[in-house]
């Protein structure tokens, strides 16, 4: 989604609403229930988050001139910096060392990167659509964000095609914005 | 319920990645280098000789093999192409030319800022709020973009322009200033016309009026 994101894609900044920050806490701890605890850390009661809107309807949400998520259709999913700092608010998905070339590429992830030996998935089964942050075998932080694109007892049982779209990964246009 | 502190990420000031990343991206050698320097404990549990024999892979030991290669031969490319662009950064220069509108209005084009990675329509709003002007954006014949700004700040321009290329490390770039006088010109050109016509003969030879 980012991979060719420049500032030039960048159309409008504005200052959103207190009611409306208020309700995009809201809809950001529905989407992550864990966040509830640290929501106000991320967004402060009393910070001004800036809206803003991108090419392709994309917008991003900025907090102190750092963006810490952004909205594609009616999707809140957090900046990896976000996810580096409260890495267990998040559900996640690892792959083998020999995907994260292809990830930190933009690639979209395989299953079979998903279920090899180095890889790891919940136990529990994720339902499709669900926003995951990305691990990697032997390192300790998320390299991506992604959506599911089939459940994980699916990515377990069938084994082929992408498993998981990739949304946002380090070193692609938004994490490169700088304010 | 307890409180969730925030987890402190040390981040590579080369790559920006967190540093377990930089064997990934192109830059890796400085990135160690940089790592080393300033923050020897992270340094330590990446690189340590300790560090690199735990470091276990289900790899297999060929497929491993590939992938260092592959990236090896990236960030060796990488490096040389960023040597290439830094010679030329050094080999080009800044101008600066101050243009006579008429008897009391000069704008001033400042054009070579293109290889410098210096973001022009951000300079050319300094530059306007800074000389309370107007200053834009525009394409030269050459179609590449220099910046244009109302008024005499030919001096004030050359030296934010120096500060802007000391803060990179490319002290060594020149910064030169041009003074291109519409009115000399004019009457450099009226003249020889004049002495054509009075001569009947061969023009004089064109004169440089910088
Ligand atoms: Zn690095």
């Amino acid at each position: 989604m980012f991979k060719k994101f420049t500032k030039e894609d960048v159309h409008s900044r504005s200052n959103i609403k207190s009611s409306v920050q208020r309700g995009l806490k809201t809809k950001f701890v529905s989407q992550f229930e864990k966040l509830e605890p640290v929501i106000d850390d991320i967004i402060p009661k009393k910070s001004q988050a800036i809206l803003i809107k991108c090419e392709d309807r994309i917008q991003l949400y900025s907090i102190d001139e750092e963006v810490v998520l952004f909205q594609h259709f009616d999707d809140l999913i957090p900046t990896l910096k976000v996810v580096h700092k409260y890495p267990d608010c998040f559900p996640r998905v690892q792959v083998d060392r020999g995907a994260i070339k292809f990830v930190l590429s933009g690639a979209n992830i395989m299953c079979p990167g998903l279920t090899s030996a180095g890889a790891k998935l919940p136990e529990e089964n994720l339902p499709v659509d669900t926003y995951v942050t990305v691990y990697a075998e032997g390192k300790e932080n998320a390299l991506a964000i992604g959506k599911l694109l089939m459940s994980t007892d699916d990515i377990k049982s069938i084994n082929k095609n992408i498993g998981v779209e990739l949304v946002h990964y380090l070193g692609d246009g938004l994490w490169n914005l700088t304010e | 319920m307890s409180e969730i502190l925030p987890k402190e990420v040390f981040y590579c000031g080369v790559c920006t990645f967190p540093p377990e990343y930089c064997e990934f991206g192109l830059s890796f050698k400085r990135c160690k280098q940089w790592l080393q320097e300033n923050n020897e404990a992270l340094f330590d549990s990446i690189y340590s000789d300790e560090a690199l024999a735990n470091a276990t892979s289900t790899l297999s030991v060929e497929k491993q093999a590939k992938i260092s290669k592959e990236l090896e031969k990236k960030q060796a490319k990488e490096e040389a192409k960023l040597e290439r662009e830094l010679q030329m950064k050094l080999a080009s220069k800044v101008i600066i030319k101050r243009i006579e509108r008429n008897k009391r209005k000069h704008v001033i084009e400042i054009s070579g800022l293109e290889v410098f990675n210096i973001d022009m329509k951000k300079l050319a709003k300094t530059f306007a709020s800074k000389f309370a002007t107007g200053a834009s954006v525009t394409k030269n014949a050459e179609k590449k973009d220099e910046i244009v700004v109302q008024g005499d700040v030919s001096d004030e321009a050359k030296a934010y322009i120096e500060k802007l290329l000391e803060e990179k490390g490319l002290n060594e770039v020149q910064v030169v200033q041009e003074d291109d006088k519409k009115g000399k010109k004019k009457a450099a050109l009226a003249a020889a016309a004049a002495a054509l016509s009075a001569t009947g003969g061969v023009p004089p030879p064109a004169q440089k009026t910088r």
